[in-house]
């Protein structure tokens, strides 16, 4: 049971690792084709920017590979926007294995942007109810509630902090920093999906 | 919604942790990993890791410690001092830190806020601001990691404050510097002088002493969240006592 997590670039990959280690599961940090086929989990991390992250997965050819997967993926963040078509981040289009688009959060009242802190995030189904905490966000970019949404937090307005298709889940929270919110987020991510 | 966050700061010298009296006579207050892991534990919403050697002494912080923070923590953790270039901030977030703050090299090269913003998303970068008002106005201060290197700038903290947010800063710590290790309680007048003029994020620092302070700088301002050190390092009052009597005082905590 070994646990791919792509590196895509982006920094604080460290984080993602050692919150999979305290796990007891073996992980490997990396971007060739052969290592993500084969593993049981795959992680798209994701600090850096949609179109940084896009162009080094073009430039390493997974882009088919991460869409053609049947294991459980997550992405986090970043690594949740590129799962939708397209993001308003610098104009990127992404990879749409999930319909829809990233907007930009705007400036309005109190809510600054990016937002960066503890939101509460409420699932939707009552099995996910005990999931229902404070996760560490920080995000100047969101995913509007679709019919793919399986968690909702609030932020001047509601968007998905927690998306399903099919083995692909994303959330916008950081659950490797999310304190022990985060560490039972991931145990429904490695135990249900 | 999103609660306000309670951050202690660590100021680091020398791979131990260390606290002074408005920027002098620093003392070890402990070491690294050890306090880290307490104030997880207690329930802090992010620390602060800030190289006060670094900044004064020409030398990127020591990368050992990030990684053996890493290690111990699981909430988000920023690091500061000496971060000069992209390359000792990719460093550093590397190694496991969220975030990096930069002072007084954003004073010497502002175009180099917006090289890391561009480069690793505005979530990952804060200014650190040092203030001391004179003559009713706000100032920055540079290179105040010791008093002998401390000196004035003639930028007006609310010049700052707009450059910074229109070269990608994505956070701002506002530090009074009159107020630091005093204990008699958050700049509230600093703070309100430049909220109208913030976008992001604001975190207010200096001047933590009680559980009052921190309700104060709370309901007077709309900061986002208070960073601290004395009060948690001398152990006058932990991270959850805190956190509890704003909660009491009906303010929105993560607990």
């Amino acid at each position: 049971m070994t646990v791919a997590i792509v590196d895509c670039g982006g920094a604080n990959l460290r984080s993602v690792q050692r919150a999979i280690e305290l796990r007891n599961m073996k992980t490997t940090i990396t971007n060739k084709k052969s290592d993500i086929l084969k593993a049981s989990y795959v992680i798209l991390p994701g600090v850096g920017s949609a179109d940084s992250v896009m162009s080094s997965l073009k430039s390493n050819d997974l882009v088919e590979t991460i869409k053609n997967l049947s294991q459980p993926v997550l992405g986090i963040c970043i690594g949740m926007h590129i799962l939708f078509e397209s993001s308003e981040e610098n104009h990127t289009s992404c990879m749409g294995i999930i319909s829809g688009k990233i907007k930009k959060f705007k400036f309005k009242d109190s809510f600054k942007v990016p937002q960066m802190g503890w939101n509460k995030v409420s699932f939707l189904d009552n099995a996910q109810k005990t999931l229902d905490e404070h996760y560490y966000f920080a995000n100047s970019f969101y995913a509007q509630v679709s019919d793919d949404t399986r968690a909702k937090a609030n932020y001047g307005l509601p968007f998905s902090a927690v998306v399903r298709k099919n083995n692909f889940i994303g959330c916008q929270f950081h659950p490797e920093k999310s304190s022990t919110a985060g560490t039972k987020f991931l145990d429904y991510f490695f135990k249900s999906i | 919604m999103i609660t306000k966050r309670i951050i202690p700061c660590l100021d680091v010298k020398g791979n131990k942790v260390v606290k002074g009296i408005r920027f002098k006579n620093h003392q070890i207050v402990g070491s690294i990993v050890d306090l880290a892991k307490k104030y997880s534990n207690d329930g802090a919403d992010e620390l602060v890791f800030y190289d006060i050697s670094a900044s004064t002494e020409d030398t990127i912080v020591n990368k050992d410690w990030v990684s053996k923070i890493a290690d111990v923590v699981n909430i988000p953790f920023c690091v500061a001092g000496g971060i000069k270039s992209l390359d000792d901030a990719k460093t550093i977030l590397n190694l496991g830190a969220d975030k990096i703050s930069i002072n007084t090299p954003a004073l010497d090269n502002p175009q180099l806020i917006k090289s890391l913003s561009n480069e690793f998303g505005s979530q990952c970068i804060v200014i650190g601001m040092d203030i001391k008002l004179i003559e009713g106005q706000g100032y920055l201060f540079a290179k105040t990691g010791s008093e002998k290197t401390a000196y004035a700038t003639n930028i007006k903290a609310i010049d700052w404050l707009a450059q910074v947010q229109d070269l990608g800063a994505g956070e701002v710590v506002i530090n009074a510097m009159g107020q630091d290790g005093v204990k008699d309680g958050y700049d509230i007048e600093l703070l309100k002088s430049l909220e109208e003029r913030c976008f992001v994020p604001m975190i207010a620092s200096g001047g933590a002493g009680g559980p009052r302070h921190f309700i104060d700088v709370f309901n007077e301002t709309n900061v986002d969240g208070a960073l601290a050190a004395s009060i948690f390092h001398k152990n006058e009052f932990t991270v959850l006592e805190i956190k509890e009597a704003l909660i009491n005082a009906n303010i929105n905590i993560r607990i």
